[in-house]
């Protein structure tokens, strides 16, 4: 058993340093469902079980055709006529032991006649190439049992993903530029009275070349406050004479040059982000003005009941401020003095969290919940990320597709430049129409791509009235997926196999940010967009 | 040998197979069965609003792919392992594959050709078997080579080359092998002569893809500067006042080890050995505990000690699948290729960014203008050598310096030579005026970064 732990460990090495063991375990514990073994699915789901999905079940009534096999990477030609989800559980069970691979030979049409539930049991569904009915009959299901569902096609130079999920809170956003939080602008007892046992004037040269900017921001900042009405440096004019002010602080050699202090030079630099008024972004405040936030019941999940608790930390001990975050960047300093100022901000930190603490336990407890429902650990993290909250909701398929609810302003906004990514979402809605009309897609054989060029306008022009979109779709446009003839080229289908695959395992561990709610992929010109539908 | 060799007879045995098989009409090569490549067909045989100006639809088009076509993947791992997949799932067959490595554990969370069972057999090789078993009618051809192993003859056979490298030093060496391959005819480039390079990276939830026509458009130098150089930590940090646990483990890298050789005398630390990597993290916590620094596990040790780079399947088969896309464009005529630069992140959402990298004008590599050095006849050697190494356009690794001195080739230093190091290195303290340069005099300059030396133009200033 310890063998197997420690060659996963192993194996998993160079993800798991992105999503944490927790993460991984989030992932061995999930249960994802595709609708589709075509070269897109097999793609998102290898890319689900390389990284050790626990388990996935792929729902797929077709047999397997030779064309099937020429595209798809999970399907061997001896294949042909078995069943398509069976064939491709094989091949995608075989590249990681520690996966549990499942199939149904059912169409998920049958499924949803006979028995919807089926769907309840897994984390997501996957719905790959599913013709409009059966897609939105799914989504009707998965929305109302709160499943998220994720829709991806690949058509022709086409790629299309559709994210359908209620409510997604993240704590671990993992965001790639954050701001320090250092609260040099008003700086906590406990900062302050560390700040002041350093003399900088009076303090030997060894320790003024060792000191971190920190502490000599501060002390600065503490010359500017008394001069200036205690009021921050500002604007560009301001900051710049605090710039000047520090670098006057550098001592000088004998034949007055200045010395060479690399921490004052990194002060300097700093000024610009250091004195950033500390305040909290939209984004909280957005989370803290939530329904969910201001309603807990028993039932509220404890992403919600945390918030609350650090919302009233925020109104009360906070004092208009989050828990400290208690990180500090490297800087230029002897061991002893970083440590120590990296420990002022950690334990403030750690009695922030634990005030914390006391509101979720009164919280819990007013709802007759113990305190066991939340971890310590949950609300340490939930403190330390507490700047980087995220909430996700993506509207509905119904909502999307409705005549009174479509987004128009979206799709005509983003219709301005007429070549972008909107005119291939608007052509993937149409040729699902020409499907629904003539129970194939347009040009899949070449004698008919000629003819259903009109059928296709046809349709384009009917789905634009009916939605009451005055936009422009252009001939071309329609030729082009009449040329297509629902074509799956692979690495169109591997591109959305990357993609989508890593936006089912942000749902999974709740980590990084998932998109909303409509990506297109543009293979010819190489670039994407996100529409929120 | 014997490893060598199977691939050889399987490869002649499939191309024994195609010729019998051969029918008029149809392209049915080796076991080719109904409907193999409509997914691909509708592309070559249809023509299009969008394609290529000089795109003619064709059912000759996929014989061209299967039959005649040559590709190069350069790498075998994560983004090379979906390339070779990409590439054969597109009717391309003839593939040859370069790979130096063999396969590591860590591996088989993304290199999906790889199985447990090969752990420690050549990259290159296990993937070729398996593709060219997956896929019939596929050859890929494995080299269990560095790149620099080949020369121009080899490189001159293919139509299109695909990196799928983690170095940016093999990316610059291969950029610069593929400009050596440029004829010009009365300063007029020859297009012929013209191999595209389309370049994939990624690093954890980012990558890019490129398209480079060498000699038209930006090469990888021309854009050095997307590629900063890695910041190591300050030695007066490591030696005497570490503040993070990176900080204490790189103590034990550079100082310690060498120092104590607890493995034996001349025995490097090895990343991959994990009874290294664990004396490694004991020394490291020791000296964490006495500084009262936090945070040394065994985990940051290695990453550490081996400059991991954390990476996912996903991210791999997004830009794998992208530089895949422009290799079929071209190869077919199908569609305009990407000009020429495609950044990828999925931290928050999906962004993706397009741009058209420019050509730099006096770009070492491709330019053609010849570089100029200039410094005082008083500044010494060392003080070259500095500027090649740290001038961000240049960004040299261990450049070798020659020169034509009294009608002698004259090697002024050389770094990766020992006895040559040892016997050019006093030439280091010496000024140019001491060492017989003249103003105008032409320096030659060799460096892993490029396969031809460069040839500088050297300024003496007043």
């Amino acid at each position: 058993m310890a063998a197997t732990k420690a060659s996963k460990e192993q194996k998993y090495d160079r993800q798991l340093r992105l999503w944490g063991d927790h993460g991984q375990e989030a992932l061995e514990n999930a249960h994802v469902c595709l609708i589709n073994a075509s070269a897109s699915g097999t793609e998102i789901l290898k890319n689900l079980v390389l990284p050790g999905i626990g388990a996935f079940t792929i729902v797929d009534g077709h047999k397997v055709s030779g064309e099937d096999v020429g595209n798809n990477f999970f399907l061997s030609n001896n294949s042909i006529g078995r069943n398509r989800a069976q064939a491709a559980t094989e091949l995608l069970q075989e590249l990681n032991s520690d996966v549990s691979g499942n199939f149904v030979e059912e169409s998920p049409d049958k499924l949803l006649d006979n028995d919807p539930e089926f769907f309840h049991r897994f984390s997501l569904v996957i719905g790959v190439q599913l013709p409009e009915g059966t897609c939105l009959r799914l989504g009707s299901v998965l929305w109302n049992a709160n499943v998220p569902f994720l829709v991806c096609r690949t058509y022709g130079l086409t790629g299309y993903m559709r994210l359908v999920v209620k409510e997604h809170t993240v704590v671990e956003s993992h965001p790639d530029n954050a701001l320090e939080d250092l609260r040099l602008d008003q700086p906590f007892a406990e900062l302050k009275s560390h700040i002041q046992s350093y003399d900088l004037e009076g303090m030997e040269k060894k320790d003024h070349i060792h000191t971190p900017w920190i502490i000599i921001v501060a002390k600065y900042l503490e010359k500017w406050f008394s001069d200036h009405n205690f009021q921050l440096p500002k604007n560009y004019k301001e900051k710049e004479a605090f710039r000047q002010l520090i670098r006057q602080g550098i001592l000088t050699k004998e034949n007055g040059t200045p010395e060479d202090e690399e921490n004052f030079e990194e002060a300097i630099k700093n000024v610009n982000t250091a004195l950033n008024p500390t305040k909290i972004s939209s984004i909280v405040e957005d989370i803290f003005n939530e329904e969910q936030c201001n309603d807990i019941t028993a039932q509220t999940p404890a992403f919600w009941v945390l918030a609350r608790a650090v919302r009233e930390f925020v109104q009360n001990e906070g004092g208009g401020n989050l828990p400290l975050r208690g990180s500090i960047p490297d800087m230029i300093a002897d061991s002893e003095k970083f440590i120590n100022l990296q420990n002022v901000y950690r334990e403030k930190a750690m009695q922030d969290a634990s005030v914390v603490s006391k509101h979720v336990e009164s919280l819990l407890q007013s709802v007759g919940k113990t305190s066991e429902s939340i971890s310590e650990q949950d609300i340490k993290l939930f403190c330390k990320n507490a700047a980087f909250l995220r909430v996700v909701r993506c509207r509905s398929l119904a909502e999307e597709y409705g005549a009174e609810t479509v987004n128009k302003d979206e799709i005509t906004s983003s219709m301005d430049g007429a070549d972008g990514e909107m005119v291939l979402y608007l052509m993937l809605r149409s040729v699902d129409r020409f499907y629904q009309q003539h129970s194939r897609y347009p040009g899949v054989y070449d004698y008919q791509v000629e003819e259903d060029i009109s059928r296709l306008k046809l349709c384009v022009h009917s789905l634009l009235q009916e939605y009451g979109l005055n936009v422009n779709v252009k001939d071309d446009y329609i030729h082009e997926f009449c040329r297509y003839g629902a074509a799956e080229p692979h690495t169109v289908a591997s591109f959305v196999g990357g993609s989508a695959a890593q936006e089912v395992i942000k749902i999974i561990t709740r980590q990084f940010v998932p998109f909303n709610n409509t990506f297109i992929y543009n293979a010819m010109s190489q670039t994407s967009a996100t529409f929120q539908l | 040998m014997a490893d060598v060799e199977e691939p050889e007879k399987k490869r002649r045995k499939i191309e024994e197979l195609t010729e019998k098989m051969a029918v008029d009409g149809e392209h049915m090569g080796s076991g080719d069965w109904d409907g193999r490549w409509n997914h691909v067909k509708k592309f070559l045989e249809r023509p299009g609003p969008f394609t290529h100006p000089d795109f003619e639809p064709s059912t000759e088009s996929l014989g061209f792919l299967l039959e005649t076509c040559k590709i190069l993947v350069i790498g075998a791992g994560g983004l090379g392992c979906e390339l070779l997949k990409n590439l054969a799932l597109s009717g391309l067959r003839h593939i040859h594959v370069i790979d130096m490595d063999t396969i590591d554990i860590s591996n088989l969370n993304r290199q999906f050709l790889f199985r447990p069972k090969d752990v420690g057999r050549p990259k290159a090789d296990v993937a070729a078997d398996f593709v060219n078993n997956r896929i019939p009618g596929c050859q890929v051809v494995p080299h269990f080579k560095k790149i620099q192993d080949f020369d121009e003859s080899f490189y001159r056979q293919f139509h299109i080359i695909v990196c799928g490298l983690d170095s940016v030093i093999a990316r610059r060496w291969m950029n610069g092998m593929l400009i050596s391959l440029l004829s010009y005819e009365d300063g007029v480039l020859d297009p012929s002569s013209i191999i595209p390079l389309i370049d994939g990276g990624t690093e954890g939830f980012k990558g890019n893809a490129r398209v480079i026509l060498p000699g038209m458009t930006a090469c990888i130098d021309c854009t050095l500067e997307l590629y900063p150089p890695q910041i190591n930590f300050p030695m007066c940090t490591i030696a005497s006042m570490p503040r993070l646990p990176e900080h204490c483990i790189e103590y034990v890298r550079m100082l310690q080890w060498p120092k104590d050789t607890p493995f034996g005398d001349g025995v490097c630390l090895d990343g991959d050995n994990p009874e290294h990597i664990q004396w490694v993290f004991q020394r490291a916590q020791e000296r964490a505990a006495n500084y009262n620094i936090t945070g040394v596990t065994y985990r940051l040790t290695q990453g550490v000690v081996k400059r991991i780079i954390p990476a996912v399947a996903s991210t791999n088969a997004v830009i794998a699948a992208a530089c895949s896309t422009e290799v079929f464009k071209i190869a077919s005529s199908a569609y305009i290729p990407l000009n020429n630069y495609l950044v990828f992140n999925d931290v928050d959402g999906l962004y993706t960014y397009t741009f058209e990298a420019e050509r730099k004008e006096n770009c070492s590599a491709c330019s053609q203008v010849p570089q100029d050095l200039q410094f005082p006849p008083s500044a010494k050697l060392q003080e070259v050598l500095k500027y090649l190494t740290e001038n961000a356009s240049l960004q040299m690794k261990s450049p070798a310096i020659t020169a034509t001195l009294e009608g002698k080739n004259k090697t002024l230093y050389l770094q990766t030579i020992a006895s040559i190091e040892e016997r050019t290195r006093p030439n280091l303290c010496k000024t140019l005026k001491e060492l017989g340069l003249s103003d105008g005099q032409e320096l030659a300059v060799a460096d892993v970064t490029t396969p031809q030396t460069v040839l500088f133009k050297l300024k003496l200033t007043s």
